[in-house]
């Protein structure tokens, strides 16, 4: 039985073959296609419709699409909610963990590229691989001791285990990828070798550099775990300003969207138009094998 | 040092000559000192610490003076039946299905948009947008839609003629929708690392099998997955550590316990729950280093997974 139908679905599938290859495989494709970028930007239409609806609009299911827009749950995040100081702190530990990540970073990158420091990618695996909550408990222990918990110091600091050895493994491939005889041209004509990093590779690296950068603030913009235990009241960055608001606000979902689409709006943006600095920078290093 | 004579010119270029011969002599150190310490600091020195700890019964404040205890917090953990090994197990279901799926799932749609087709870069980016979202923005927009009387998941179930589901508040079924969120954010990167991996493979092989007459699967599993076996791999370690470690989803969907009857606990949550829910920081130190062993160990299974796999 199994194998007549097997056979038929085969001999059916052969002769549209033959008549049609032209339509039918492209059509299939292209509605494959369609589905999965349905699959994947559907939620997010969602959330982004449920932003602008009012709470019973979001619990009608005939208003899923027609429905009065309106800013009310907006209104509520930046006023009830005062998510304002919450986005500027996101803001400064994203660029301070980025700052640091890439200066302490982009030289040890450089080092590792040209001098083939094998077990320097070590350190970028081992950062990888340590769950976070482990490194949590002795930073906690440590920088209560110093009365540093709740600063921007900590944030950054803790931030930067997130975005540095990102930083370093995007580096190290772009280094490797550029000829080692421009430095030795630089250094023919009079350049010491810290020299030519700073004048010949560093301004042909900023490729490099602005996918590291970008990444590196997605990833600091998008940590929650360091946050959570390590900020205070006034430092708290939005993941955990939007964790917190379910507790106590677990039915206002239209604020809870707009919370929601404030915290992925700017890193979508940011993604949108540097894509091809955010696709090479996600897949470097898992390409070689 | 002021009262010096002033060097003549020779001396002083001497001096720089040498301080700059230094510094390129040693360049490979200068460079990367910076960054090593900071990990040392950062990571070396905490996960140090950690173990100290999982020795001690330190508990309910930093401030507290502790007592070392050897192994007690070990062995508490490798005989509690009731949260760790329930723990392992989820981490390790979670994780084994989650990779599978998104495997899968990312082969898959790679393959399909591996040719060139109208429209391309814009499907790319659509791809990435999971991947760039804050994940506890994620949950909080997935516990809308599997909100089981508000939610659209129903209505859809309902609109296919399907019962109504519990999704994340049901016992059963909260670890299987957290998956189905973890595949939703995570199959683009899988997806993403194989086109890139793709788009190196050489096409002559294939070619050359196509003018042999094999048929797209032969093509398929004889000559691209074994080029693509690498890559693959790669793509499997970096997404199982991520997934063992899965935290933002969970917390932000289940809340810090994983759930009332604590259905979505991987070891992670407990690790967390036990650090800063509870204050047990000893015990909980000695949790973070079973599950590290764990990590490893996985970890070596892949890689020597991966090495037979570029074999084939």
């Amino acid at each position: 039985m199994s194998a007549i139908t097997h056979s038929s679905v085969q001999s059916v599938a052969r002769t549209r073959r033959r008549r049609g290859k032209s339509v039918v495989g492209p059509t299939f494709r292209t509605i494959a296609i369609v589905f999965v970028v349905l699959l994947f930007i559907a939620p997010l239409a969602w959330m982004l419709l449920a932003a602008f609806k009012t709470n019973l609009d979001i619990v009608t299911p005939s208003r899923t699409f027609d429905f009065t827009p309106t800013l009310g749950n907006f209104e509520t995040v930046f006023g009830a909610q005062n998510f304002l100081p919450f986005i500027l702190n996101s803001l400064i530990v994203g660029f301070g963990s980025t700052v640091v990540a890439l200066i302490l970073g982009v030289p040890a990158a450089y080092g590792i590229a040209r001098y083939t420091i094998r077990n320097a990618t070590a350190f970028v695996l081992l950062a990888r691989v340590i769950p976070g909550v482990s490194l949590l408990i002795p930073w906690y222990f440590l920088f209560s001791q110093v009365q540093l918990v709740g600063t921007y110091t900590v944030l950054i600091l803790t931030h930067i285990f997130v975005t540095m050895p990102l930083v370093v493994a995007i580096m190290t491939g772009f280094f490797e990828g550029l000829p080692n005889e421009l430095e030795e041209a630089a250094q023919i004509d009079g350049c010491g070798k810290v020299e030519a990093f700073i004048r010949v590779v560093l301004p042909l690296s900023l490729p490099g550099l602005a996918t590291s950068a970008i990444l590196s603030f997605i990833f600091s913009w998008n940590n929650f775990l360091f946050a959570l235990v390590l900020s205070n009241q006034s430092t708290r960055t939005l993941p955990v300003a939007i964790s917190n608001f379910t507790s106590y606000a677990s039915v206002d979902w239209g604020g809870l969207m707009a919370a929601a689409v404030i915290i992925t709006i700017p890193v979508m943006l940011v993604a949108l138009f540097a894509q091809k600095y955010v696709i090479s920078g996600l897949t470097a290093g898992a390409t070689k094998g | 040092m002021t009262t010096t004579a002033k060097p003549t010119l020779a001396p002083r270029r001497h001096v720089a000559n040498t301080v700059s011969n230094w510094v390129d002599r040693n360049l490979k150190w200068i460079f990367t000192a910076p960054a090593i310490a900071f990990v040392a600091l950062l990571i070396i020195f905490p996960i140090g610490y950690t173990v100290f700890l999982s020795l001690t019964d330190s508990a309910s404040s930093v401030t507290r003076p502790f007592d070392f205890i050897g192994f007690d917090n070990y062995a508490y953990w490798l005989t509690d039946v009731t949260r760790f090994w329930p723990a392992v197990g989820r981490t390790a279901y979670f994780t084994a299905v989650a990779l599978t799926l998104e495997l899968g799932f990312g082969l898959a749609i790679a393959l399909l948009l591996r040719k060139t087709f109208r429209g391309q870069s814009i499907v790319r980016v659509f791809i990435l947008l999971p991947l760039v979202a804050t994940p506890v923005a994620v949950g909080m927009m997935w516990l809308l839609i599997f909100e089981p009387t508000i939610g659209f998941a129903n209505v859809l179930m309902k609109s296919l003629g399907l019962p109504a589901q519990l999704w994340l508040s049901g016992k059963e079924s909260a670890l299987n929708t957290i998956i189905f969120i973890d595949v939703w954010q995570w199959t683009p990167m899988i997806i993403l690392i194989l086109l890139a991996g793709l788009s190196t493979i050489p096409e002559e092989p294939e070619e050359a099998a196509l003018v042999d007459g094999a048929n797209a699967w032969q093509r398929f599993r004889h000559v691209t997955l074994p080029l693509l076996m690498p890559t693959l791999g790669a793509a499997a370690i970096l997404r199982s550590i991520d997934a063992m470690k899965t935290f933002d989803i969970i917390y932000a969907t289940k809340g810090r316990n994983g759930g009332s009857n604590n259905e979505a606990e991987t070891l992670n949550m407990l690790a967390y729950n036990e650090s800063f829910g509870n204050s047990q920081y000893g015990s909980a130190a000695a949790l973070l280093m079973l599950f590290l062993t764990f990590i490893i160990i996985i970890l070596a299974v892949l890689a020597i997974l991966r090495k037979k796999g570029t074999r084939v």
